[in-house]
């Protein structure tokens, strides 16, 4: 079952390649071709892989996180926010501001993973109308604020919308940015970066220390962990806060790593698609970075295309078409699905509230 | 005798139901001490209490004659106390040495030392002579070998005092020897034990004092040597029981269920068969009782046969006719009844009304329905009637039937299979959780239905319900069917030897007997 | 008689209270954002009802959430959550637009009115339904989950309907640059119900199909099987229902009505698809069906104030700069409470009555 979920993954993200370095062959040297792929893939999919973390941390511990969407919007407002801010009226210079900015919105997931830990642990919610709650919220929140606090009669600027800090700059790795044609690979910016070692310190956490071993149990019988002195509400908050700080980093890359600029709804589906990722990934982080890496290789597959429009014989110009092309990432998501490619296990209690003893 | 744990004047209230009522109990010292009762007696309420899963309303505790108060289980194992739950608290993707050292895990470095814990507990194992193999994955072992790691799981926190919740329920009676040696060799090592239990049987096999509640209530305690299983019943339920069923001898005539070399594939990733090359038939006039413990086939070959899972290879047929695969629906239609095992998640719909219960399978014809559209005054009629008859404790037939006792809401299921006429009734674990009263009444409805002409399958775990109730008796080892008996001429014994996988003619169970060998002798392997 | 209005009233008790808290806290909002919220809530409820017009207005926009909310609701009642009724809304829209325009060139020659109106709901009906089953069979099949695949349903929608409306579709009119399809023909359009007035018979044909719903729920054998299904898919299967079709057939029959929705909001309305027309009514629809408790009455009574502060304000905003988008805070919050009724049971101390309703059941399913 694992083969065939990862053959699925090789045999998608070699198709996707294979079609830009047939159409830009006579251009660009193949190899050009597929390191700007790879690089490109690991950039657009760092939303996806925190997603995904995201979801792979609330839901080890039982906690179905459906509003990962709402977590990465509201996060990438308050962060793009707090930025221009720090920059445009305390004066603060760019990069402190955007680090400042990815702080700002790494709390502001961390703030509602709170809420969403208190709906579905406290009060029992059905989780997933709990996450819808958040969703919703994030969407009326950030509507509201946007308008309000950049052109509202109380805005922070006056009616003056002031300049971005712009965009977190790119790390050079040493050593591997420096190599030829694959350099570019290893030259990402920050949360990308950020992204891939998180993905091995959840690893590390959930399956090799202490509270990870102490979270899984709670997410697969938390009575059998209850019943051994673990606090049960105490792991899923703390998990689920976790969580929605890792959504909210997630958030920040959409307005302070890749575009320096807000938009309304602008994280478009990726907080879902994340946790499609998640349960190919079968709730592991390897498993579940491997399936964003899909999701962001279609991506990059529209954005390299774009460099080759020319090339494309014009029978095939409907690929360059944004809303063909753009449907990938979801049909890949119905796919997965359908159950075609194998179908995998999630935690025993996720979704389930925790009811102690004694109650009927 | 020095007592390690008392209780004194215990008092749980749950939203106004008194579930424990000024229970007095003390443990002494390395004894055995059962905690007798029926369902519903008030026993899991004070263990709870004991192991400070659930905090008393009233009343006190005492640990070696020092008054503590226990907030929840870290409270109770930091005082050495240790317990063992009916349904296993036990992770079943973990491994063995995970489960035993959660909540308490040696560490390197930040890190989880995974070598050290399985060092550990293949001490423990070796010291109290329970083997078990510290990397098996929990769901990949027998229940027995599950228990003994629950066990250990208290043993490794250095319990001194444990408490056994129904621990007897899953296991063969060769399980349950096994258990009880293990219990008397912690005992000797000054460990005391509190044992709960509804099987007057095992108290007097095991127990040093017997301690009897009913209705949230101590009503009694008892040195075992000086009664038995009438005086503890009585005591237990309030008033005399008859322990026997009166049934008249069968009068099997044609067959009516025929199953053939049913094979049905097992739970994803468990790899195996569930049920494999099973054969059987059942008349009209019999009841058919399938012995075995559970887990070893019974609930999908059950399945298969009512039509809630697919066959893999072999045929069900009904009066003749070939009905594998069929569908629930078809099934019901051709006069098959089902009385399932697991009440509250096929057998009702837990927020309906009883009245809607009562017609779950029916709701589509007349007179519930005519032409599609629902007729309540049917539906109301058909509640009223079927309360009466089958004596449901209801307060009407709109009341939720999540309202009900487990008794009651038995008896929906057995009022509502039996209302339709009956070919053939499923009956599968009948009087799991279900009080005295209505065990009674529900065994009387099964050989009513017998007696009316219906064929009857009747799969339990309780050896008891078997003996009492069936014609002949097949047992279940492993997905196969290892014997078939009549009900006069099998001893408890016997039937407790089969169970255990243990085959006439053979001193021990064979490990590794071949696959391709004959049914009979296809259940090779020992139980570990 | 006490205990009959009793009855009656108690199951508004929760919603209203609801609803309170969350027009508070919207009040604390629109406070801090430098508005009055009693001039706010009082522009808004002059803005929904203050004249025949603006009650036309307003029960304009409750049809949409009318129709949308019992789909939503449908779906609950049959387990399913339904997040997908924007997706099936649009292409009922769709349908709608290509039936009353592309039809009639098809057949060759015009429809009569009486033919042409219920083919073109009809057909917004069939394509809301039919993309709304490939959840249900997704589910059906191998248990993925519908929340996940509506949502991307929604996605996939708006994508495919981007595509035509910007080509095969498009309006060619040469002056035409917006992404919409040509007119509808005059025979395709639902009437107005009063003249000089938008209200449309559309208004009253979602409250018939809300009678509609809430008698086939609860009163034919077809219901019964949704609701067991919805309740507890094991026992349902013991009943001997076919759950996997009951599924598809619920979620064909919720996106049937969401199909409606945008049919009726093409026919009666805008009378041709326009991109972005929806106003986010699917996703509303979730927290009208939540007030609703998904049932067909509470439904319509959600739909009707969430219909009401939409339409009262651009009023609320013309009269006290407050923005619109403070609604969807306030409808958020709404449902925030709704589903948290623990939390507003404790802050009014409401005692809990009854059985909750099984909504959703986690991925599991």
């Amino acid at each position: 079952m694992v083969y065939r979920r990862y053959a699925f993954i090789a045999v998608v993200v070699s198709v996707l390649v294979l079609v830009v370095v047939l159409v830009g062959a006579s251009q660009v040297p193949p190899l050009t071709i597929v390191a700007s792929m790879a690089a490109t893939t690991l950039a657009v999919a760092t939303p996806l892989t925190l997603g995904a973390l995201s979801g792979v941390f609330c839901e080890r511990s039982g906690v179905v996180n459906l509003g990962i969407e709402g977590m990465m919007l509201a996060a990438a407002f308050s962060g793009w926010f707090g930025s221009i801010y720090a920059s445009a009226v305390l004066g603060i210079p760019p990069l402190p501001s955007l680090l400042l900015g990815v702080v700002i919105a790494v709390a502001t997931g961390a703030l509602l993973g709170l809420l969403l830990a208190a709906l579905a642990v406290t009060y029992s919610v059905d989780q997933i109308l709990a996450g819808t709650v958040i969703n919703l919220l994030a969407v009326g929140l950030t509507g509201f604020f946007n308008r309000q606090l950049f052109f509202g009669p109380a805005s922070a600027f006056g009616g003056q919308v002031p300049h971005a800090p712009g965009v977190l700059p790119r790390l050079h790795v040493p050593l591997l940015a420096d190599l030829p044609v694959v350099g570019p690979v290893f030259e990402q910016q920050p949360i990308a970066v950020a992204a891939v070692v998180l993905v091995g310190l959840t690893h590390l956490v959930l399956f090799r220390t202490r509270w990870g071993l102490r979270a899984r149990a709670v997410g697969e019988h938390p009575r059998a962990a209850a019943t051994v002195g673990i606090d049960v509400v105490r792991v899923r908050y703390v998990n689920v806060v976790i969580g929605g700080a890792i959504a909210g980093l997630g958030g920040a890359y959409f307005t302070l790593e890749s575009v320096p600029s807000f938009e309304p709804m602008m994280t478009n589906g990726r907080g879902f698609i994340s946790l499609a990722a998640m349960i190919f990934g079968d709730w592991t982080p390897f498993g579940s970075w491997a399936a964003a890496l899909v999701f962001g290789a279609a991506q990059a597959f529209q954005i390299n295309l774009q460099l080759f429009r020319d090339q494309i014989p014009p029978s095939w110009s409907f690929l360059q078409q944004s809303s063909v092309v753009g449907l990938v990432p979801y049909l890949l998501t119905l796919l997965i699905l359908t159950g075609v490619i194998g179908k995998t296990t999630p935690p025993a209690a996720d979704g389930q509230p925790y009811e102690p003893e004694g109650r009927r | 005798m020095k007592a390690v744990l008392e209780a004194r004047g215990i008092t749980k209230r749950f939203s106004g139901v008194l579930a424990n009522d000024r229970v007095d109990l003390d443990l002494g010292e390395g004894e055995i001490h059962a905690l007798l009762g029926e369902n519903g007696a008030g026993k899991s309420t004070l263990m709870n209490i004991l192991y400070g899963l659930v905090r008393p309303d009233e009343g006190e505790l005492r640990r070696s004659g020092r008054p503590v108060s226990l907030r929840s289980p870290s409270d109770a194992i930091a005082l050495g106390i240790g317990m063992v739950h009916q349904h296993f608290m036990l992770i079943p993707v973990f491994t063995v040495a995970e489960n035993i050292v959660l909540g308490a895990e040696p560490v390197r470095r930040g890190l989880l030392d995974r070598g050290s814990a399985s060092a550990e507990v293949r001490g423990l194992s070796a010291r109290y002579g329970l083997d078990v193999d510290p990397d098996a994955r929990v769901e990949d072992l027998p229940v027995g070998v599950q228990q003994r790691v629950e066990i250990l799981k208290a043993l490794y926190r250095k319990a001194e005092i444990l408490i056994l919740d129904e621990p007897t329920a899953v296991l063969t009676p060769q399980e349950v020897d096994e258990l009880f040696r293990v219990l008397r060799g912690l005992t000797s090592r000054g460990v005391s034990v509190l044992f709960i239990t509804h099987k007057l049987r095992e108290v007097l096999a095991v127990a040093d004092r017997v301690t009897v509640m009913r209705a949230g209530k101590v009503v009694g305690a008892a040195i075992p040597a000086e009664t038995d299983e009438r005086g503890l019943a009585a005591m237990m339920v309030g008033r005399e029981v008859v322990l026997q069923v009166s049934k008249a001898p069968a009068r099997p005539k044609a067959v009516v269920l025929e199953v053939e070399r049913l094979g049905v594939a097992g739970r994803r990733g468990s790899g195996g068969d569930a049920v494999r090359d099973v054969s059987f038939s059942v008349r009209a006039g019999e009841i058919l009782g399938i012995a075995g413990v559970q887990g070893n086939g019974q609930t999908e070959l059950v399945e298969a046969v009512t039509g809630l899972s697919p066959a893999r290879d072999g045929r069900v047929l009904l009066r003749g006719r070939d009905v594998t695969g069929a569908l629930p629906r078809a099934l019901i239609e051709r006069g098959v009844s089902h009385v399932p095992e697991d009440r509250q998640r096929h057998g009702l719909v837990l927020s309906y009304s009883v009245a809607d219960n009562l017609v779950l399978c029916t709701y589509h014809r007349a007179p519930f329905a005519v032409r599609g559209v629902l007729r309540d005054d049917a539906r109301e009629e058909n509640a009223r009637r079927l309360i009466k008859a089958y004596d449901i404790r209801a307060p009407g037939p709109g009341t939720p039937v999540s309202a009900l006792s487990g008794g009651n809401q038995q008896k929906v299921i057995l009022a509502r299979e039996m209302s339709r006429p009956v070919e053939l009734l499923v009956a599968s674990q009948p009087t799991r959780g279900v009080d005295v009263g209505s065990i009674e009444h529900i065994h009387r409805e099964i050989v009513a239905a017998r007696d009316a002409g219906a064929a009857v399958l009747l799969v339990s775990a309780e050896l008891d319900e078997i003996l009492a109730l069936s014609d002949r008796i097949a047992v279940m080892y492993r997905g196969g069917l290892v014997a078939m008996r009549d009900a006069g001429a099998v001893s408890r014994t016997e039937l407790g030897m089969l169970m255990a996988g243990v085959l006439p003619g053979e001193a021990a169970p064979a490990p590794g007997a071949g696959e391709e060998a004959a049914p009979a002798s296809a259940a090779g392997g020992a139980e570990a | 008689m006490r205990d009959k209005l009793n009855r009656l009233f108690a199951p508004l008790l929760l919603p209203a209270l609801s609803v309170f808290t969350a027009m508070v806290l919207g009040g604390v909002l629109i406070a801090l954002a430098g508005g009055n919220p009693l001039e706010a809530y009082a522009g808004m409820l002059e803005g929904a009802f203050g004249s025949p017009r603006a009650v036309s207005e307003t029960l304009v926009w409750a049809t949409p959430y009318i129709l949308a909310g019992l789909s939503v609701s449908l779906a609950f009642r049959g387990g399913l959550f339904n997040i997908g009724a924007e997706g099936q809304l649009a292409f009922g829209a769709l349908s709608a637009a290509w039936a009353g325009h592309w039809l009639p060139r098809l057949v060759g020659g015009g429809l009569p009115a009486a033919l042409h109106v219920p083919l073109t709901l009809l057909l917004g009906a069939l394509a809301g339904g039919l993309w709304a089953a490939v959840p249900g069979w997704i589910k059906a099949r191998a248990g993925g989950h519908e929340v996940i695949s509506t949502i991307m349903l929604n996605y996939v929608a708006l994508n495919v309907v981007s595509f035509l409306l910007n080509g095969p579709m498009k309006d060619p009119t040469a002056a035409n640059v917006l992404s919409r399809t040509p007119l509808i023909d005059e025979s395709a359009r639902v009437p107005a119900l009063v003249d000089g007035f938008r209200l449309h018979w559309g208004f009253p044909l979602a409250l018939l199909a809300a009678a509609l719903v809430g008698w086939v729920l609860q009163r034919t054998a077809f219901g019964f099987e949704i609701r067991t299904a919805g309740q507890s898919p094991d026992a349902a299967r013991y009943a001997g229902v076919r759950v996997g079709r009951t599924v598809i057939v619920t979620m064909a029959l919720s996106g049937g009505l969401a199909g409606v929705a945008g049919a009726i909001e093409v026919s009666a309305l805008h009378h041709r698809h326009e991109l972005g027309f929806s106003q986010g009514y699917g996703f509303d629809a979730i927290a009208i069906a939540l007030l609703g408790k998904a049932h067909p009455g509470g439904t319509v009574l959600a739909a009707l104030l969430f219909s009401a502060m939409r339409s009262g304000a651009t009023r609320m905003q013309y009269l006290t700069q407050v923005p619109i988008d403070v609604i969807s805070v306030i409808q958020a919050l709404i449902l925030l409470f709704v589903a948290a009724d623990t939390l507003v049971r404790r802050i009014y101390r409401v005692r809990a009555r009854g059985e909750r309703l099984v909504l959703t059941r986690g991925w599991g399913g």
